[in-house]
């Protein structure tokens, strides 16, 4: 009788403590918004914008699942060596071009508007960046991957419904395809995009 | 031939106004399109590729040095002039909106889009003041006969790139000769038929400040993806295939609807 009861006891206290741990996803991206447009509004130096726009990409995007996704058919018929020299170069890649699209803002105001889960490994959180004099209002749809709920990732941006990822996935897939298959040319291209 | 030259014209600014003058692409693309396979991948194919990049380029120089310039000199005008001269534009879209509204099915947003009309029209002076979202009646989404051929079923076709006009397919370029065969009431009333109140150079003028007020809303955005794309040319096809998508399906919800296959797979947590 003792023992069941301290089996539900830790059921219980299971539950709860994961409830608490969990981590809305619509938290998560208001966040992250915040946290961006202070830096981006501070008058820090460019470069140290960068390092720390950086530092919430790596912490809240999931870079590594973008970066098989982008690769559709071919990561498959990748080997390990080919798979790890990827990974670091596209984390590069990512990086390079998530701080460069971003800087370029001094001050955007992002709002949530709302949240839905489509299963237990998905939801998407809708916000809108706000109009400003140069630009007309955007809608911005962020697809979170919440399979571990204490640490929802970001997998995509859906913007006005055209998602980043798929867009990547067919420009790599376009570079590996006019190359006879060969993964080396978008290796090469990635390269030359981080040195630029 | 004046006729010809005049439907070349115009399916130039019908171009630049759907995703224009960037252009291109690469091999074959693979989009889940719901209306007309539900569930499955269909593929788009991309013609002439190699033919398809030149001319890609040559829009991207012709964007250069003429779109990009006007419609940074177009950012300089008061927002006011810009908001009215938006609206006005918006307003007259209806004209080819409606009749699709109903050719698709969608009755209500027909009704409400003839109100807007009317009232814009009305009191707010030729669509200058969008004075119908005052009532409540808010604005839908704009709708081409590419759009309907794609809502009843008929597939893209091959993609291509046209020199000035951009990408398209096969299924929207058919959707844009409609509207010289009676489809559009604007076209009907400048060009088509002689009549004592518009001259053939208010549509010119309408479509062309139409593609100058789109290019001046997304100069950043174009700047952006020319900065970061390893491959522009098959990103603006990409983006350009998912729009016509998620314009044809009327939905937000592209999101939920796209192929998660690949997604599935990948499991990082």
């Amino acid at each position: 009788m003792t023992k069941s009861k301290i089996l539900i006891f830790f059921l219980v206290l299971t539950f709860f403590t994961n409830s608490l741990l969990a981590k809305e996803p619509s938290k998560l991206i208001d966040e992250i918004v915040n946290e961006a447009s202070i830096i981006l509004s501070s008058s820090d130096p460019v470069e140290s914008k960068i390092i720390k726009l950086n530092n919430i990409a790596e912490t809240n995007v999931d870079i590594d699942g973008i970066g098989m996704y982008t690769l559709g058919k071919y990561r498959k018929i990748l080997s390990e060596n080919e798979k790890i020299k990827y990974k670091k170069l596209f984390k590069s890649y990512f990086l390079k071009s998530f701080s460069s699209r971003l800087v370029d803002y001094s001050d955007p105001k992002i709002t949530v508007v709302s949240e839905k889960k489509i299963n237990e490994k998905y939801t998407i959180v809708s916000t809108v960046l706000e109009e400003t004099s140069k630009n007309p209002e955007i809608k911005i749809d962020w697809r979170i991957y919440t399979k571990n709920p204490e640490r929802p990732l970001i997998r995509d941006l859906i913007v006005e419904g055209l998602s980043l990822a798929r867009t990547q996935k067919e420009e790599f897939n376009s570079i590996i395809q006019n190359n006879d298959g060969d993964i080396n040319y978008l290796f090469k291209s990635l390269e030359e995009f981080i040195i630029k | 031939m004046k006729k010809i030259l005049n439907i070349f014209i115009i399916v130039f600014f019908l171009q630049v106004l759907s995703l224009n003058v960037f252009a291109g692409s690469d091999g074959t693309v693979e989009l889940n399109n719901k209306s007309s396979n539900i569930g499955k991948s269909s593929e788009v194919k991309d013609c002439f590729e190699t033919v398809n990049r030149g001319v890609f380029a040559f829009n991207q120089g012709l964007d250069k040095v003429f779109f990009k310039p006007i419609a940074k000199g177009y950012r300089y005008l008061p927002k006011p002039i810009r908001s009215g001269t938006s609206n006005a534009l918006n307003n007259l879209s209806n004209v080819v909106t409606i009749p699709n509204n109903i050719l698709q099915g969608q009755f209500i947003d027909a009704g409400i889009n003839v109100l807007r009309f009317s009232i814009n029209t009305t009191l707010g002076i030729a669509g200058i003041f969008d004075v119908a979202s005052y009532y409540g009646l808010n604005k839908l989404d704009k709708e081409d006969y590419g759009q309907t051929l794609g809502t009843w079923g008929v597939k893209e076709g091959c993609y291509f790139v046209l020199p000035v006009l951009g990408p398209t397919t096969v299924r929207d370029t058919l959707g844009s000769l409609v509207n010289f065969s009676g489809g559009d009431a604007w076209y009907n009333v400048t060009i088509s038929n002689d009549t004592r109140y518009f001259e053939n150079s208010d549509y010119y003028y309408s479509r062309l400040t139409a593609g100058v007020d789109f290019r001046a809303k997304n100069l950043e955005a174009f700047e952006s993806l020319e900065k970061n794309s390893i491959d522009l040319y098959a990103s603006v096809r990409s983006l350009y295939l998912q729009d016509r998508i998620r314009k044809i399906e009327n939905s937000s919800e592209i999101t939920e609807t796209m192929n998660d296959d690949d997604w599935e797979e990948i499991d990082t947590q």
